[in-house]
């Protein structure tokens, strides 16, 4: 285990300024600071405060993250942040940090993106990630389809939300029903003394002629609001319990749904599910029950390791340098729409598209002789 | 002493190393948009010149603005994470004193001012090269240009606006070896220099952008 790679994580794609060490699938620290309170005023994340926060608490989060994992930054195998995607301002501290840092200590560099590391952070809760994977991330930034052959090299987008991700959707209703924030915990709480069977909610993008993989649940927000503001210019309750329940169905049996037949019709036997609304209780249960009738293993990891954090980072990290794959240059640049198609992003030196290809070269040469030997 | 100092608060990128007697290496590039990508091969790149590891280094300068943010916290946050790595002190020093200071005015006043965008500039005053009178602060060229008229003036922010600044001249950008020397002067005598912390001089903008993760008040 100790041949296993040390590496260090760190994330600031949003709001939450992660930083997490691992060893190989070793989870050793995951230290979190986030600002989320001084964005409720504004109702959602102002990227120029988050991105402040950022600056004031990466250095102490990387203390807390050593000192949690009981490790010397000196034993570190490489340095790992998400280069995207997210806000692109809060991501450029981020990446200015992890290049500082591996820069100071002599240790190579991983850009990585944000998806795939949602993906591998389940190998630091159930071990190895099956070849393929299919994943399916939902939270309140992202609602993705993903099969992995090899998530360090290999990740293709099955579909996609064509408008708004699960968690925000989730958010919204929690509005409307004014049941508070976040939204995800307090609907499923609501949900289960609810029938989810009480009203018809409609189950978006699932017509035959429908693409198979995609989301969406814009239509669905709008058909709960308008069935609860009937309820109320008619003057009667609203059964906050049911429309949870019936709500909550609506957008697990979708997400399922899809997810396990995207994996049959590829023959992909493992699912994971990341992100925050995974660790909504229905869609666990609704997963477990649909993936058990046709044969899939399901892994979700604990619902810590499901939001934006810096563990996840460094799994991934860790996993590029166990496979060798090539450390990031020093202009590493933080890119917010990053394809998810692109699990890191490696030095390319001689790549006709890079801008400065002979500067690159030279600082790639210094870089070895100076840190490296 | 060896110091390491880097400023990104303009539209340079700029990295110097000072010995404590003079500036033994350099490089000033400028490109608004890409301080991310250019800063660490320039520390590189001026290491290499002077044949030192970044180890070497005693201390970190950075120049703490005011400047557009994006690129401002970009030196902020490597001058941060190198002093952490490396175990040395930062420095802050203003960014508007690196550019008095390489202006060598030696009787003033004058004026420094650099572009903060939004048709404003970030802008003090100055006795002499080493001695700031008033600011730093953000303002429209036009409502302060009663109070610098007559004012010899230096910085991009008085060349782009000559109605205000009828005798702004050069240097336009920060250089970090004005600001290596100014902090190694200071140190020498036993001055304070100013924590690493930005100089903002501005409420953050409160846009939330359209679809993205949404949070409601509790
Ligand atoms: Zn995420």
């Amino acid at each position: 285990m100790a041949d296993e790679p040390l590496v260090l994580g760190i994330e600031t794609s949003c709001d939450e300024t992660g930083v997490g060490i691992v060893r190989g699938s070793t989870l050793l620290a995951d230290a979190v600071a986030s600002s989320v309170d001084e964005h409720a005023r504004f109702g959602g994340v102002v990227p120029e405060v988050a991105s402040r926060a950022h600056l004031e608490a990466v250095v102490p989060t990387i203390e807390r993250a050593l000192k949690d994992a009981g490790v010397s930054a000196r034993d570190l195998d490489g340095i790992a942040v998400t280069a995207g995607p997210g806000l692109a301002g809060a991501l450029l501290v981020g990446v200015s940090a992890a290049k500082a840092y591996a820069y100071a200590l002599g240790k190579p560099l991983y850009g990585v993106n944000h998806l795939a590391s949602h993906i591998c952070v389940d190998q630091l809760e159930h071990g190895a990630l099956p070849e393929p994977t299919m994943a399916l991330l939902v939270s309140g930034g992202h609602s993705s389809l993903l099969l992995s052959t090899d998530i360090t090299s290999d990740v293709r987008p099955m579909g996609a939300t064509i408008d708004d991700a699960a968690g925000e959707a989730f958010d919204k209703i929690a509005r409307v029903l004014d049941l508070g924030f976040p939204g995800g915990p307090v609907i499923d709480r609501y949900a289960r003394e609810g029938d989810p069977e009480a009203i018809a909610f409609p189950r978006g993008l699932t017509g035959p002629r429908d693409p198979a993989y995609d989301f969406s649940f814009s239509g669905l927000k709008t058909a709960v609001a308008r069935w609860i503001e009937a309820r109320r210019a008619a003057g009667e309750d609203v059964p906050v319990r049911d429309v949870a329940a019936s709500f909550q169905e609506a957008v697990v049996d979708v997400l399922t749904r899809k997810a396990v037949r995207a994996c049959k019709d590829q023959g992909v036997d493992h699912l994971m599910i990341g992100g925050g609304v995974a660790a909504n209780s229905r869609l666990r249960v609704l997963a477990q029950e649909r993936c058990e009738a046709a044969g899939i293993r399901l892994r979700v990891p604990r619902p810590k390791l499901c939001t934006d954090n810096g563990a996840m980072v460094a799994a991934l990290g860790a996993e590029m340098v166990a496979r060798n794959r090539a450390a990031s240059s020093w202009d590493l640049s933080a890119d917010s729409s990053l394809p998810v198609t692109d699990p890191h992003v490696p030095g390319a030196p001689h790549s006709p598209t890079h801008s400065h290809p002979h500067t690159h070269d030279h600082v790639h040469e210094i870089s070895k002789e100076n840190l490296y030997s | 002493m060896l110091l390491l100092a880097l400023d990104t608060a303009t539209p340079a990128v700029t990295v110097a190393l000072h010995d404590g007697d003079a500036v033994i290496a350099s490089s000033s590039q400028v490109d608004a948009r890409r301080h991310g990508e250019l800063l660490l091969p320039a520390v590189d790149r001026v290491l290499a010149e002077a044949g030192l590891r970044l180890d070497a280094v005693t201390g970190i300068v950075v120049g703490i603005g005011p400047g557009p943010y994006t690129g401002l916290r970009v030196g902020l946050m490597t001058a941060d994470t190198f002093g952490l790595a490396l175990g040395v002190p930062v420095h802050g020093v203003c960014t508007l004193d690196g550019l008095a200071y390489a202006a060598d005015i030696e009787k003033g006043p004058f004026v420094v001012a650099t572009d903060a965008r939004r048709k404003e500039v970030y802008w003090a005053t100055y006795a002499d090269s080493r001695t700031r009178l008033t600011g730093p602060a953000v303002d429209r060229p036009a409502d302060i240009a009663e109070r610098v008229a007559g004012l010899p003036a230096v910085g991009a922010g008085a060349l782009l606006y000559p109605g205000a600044f009828p005798q702004a001249h050069e240097p336009e950008h920060v250089s970090a070896a004005a600001l290596a020397s100014l902090a190694a002067e200071r140190l020498a005598a036993g001055e304070p220099l100013p924590e690493p912390r930005p100089l903002y001089l501005r409420r953050p903008d409160a846009q939330v952008p359209k679809n993205y993760k949404v949070v409601t008040p509790k």
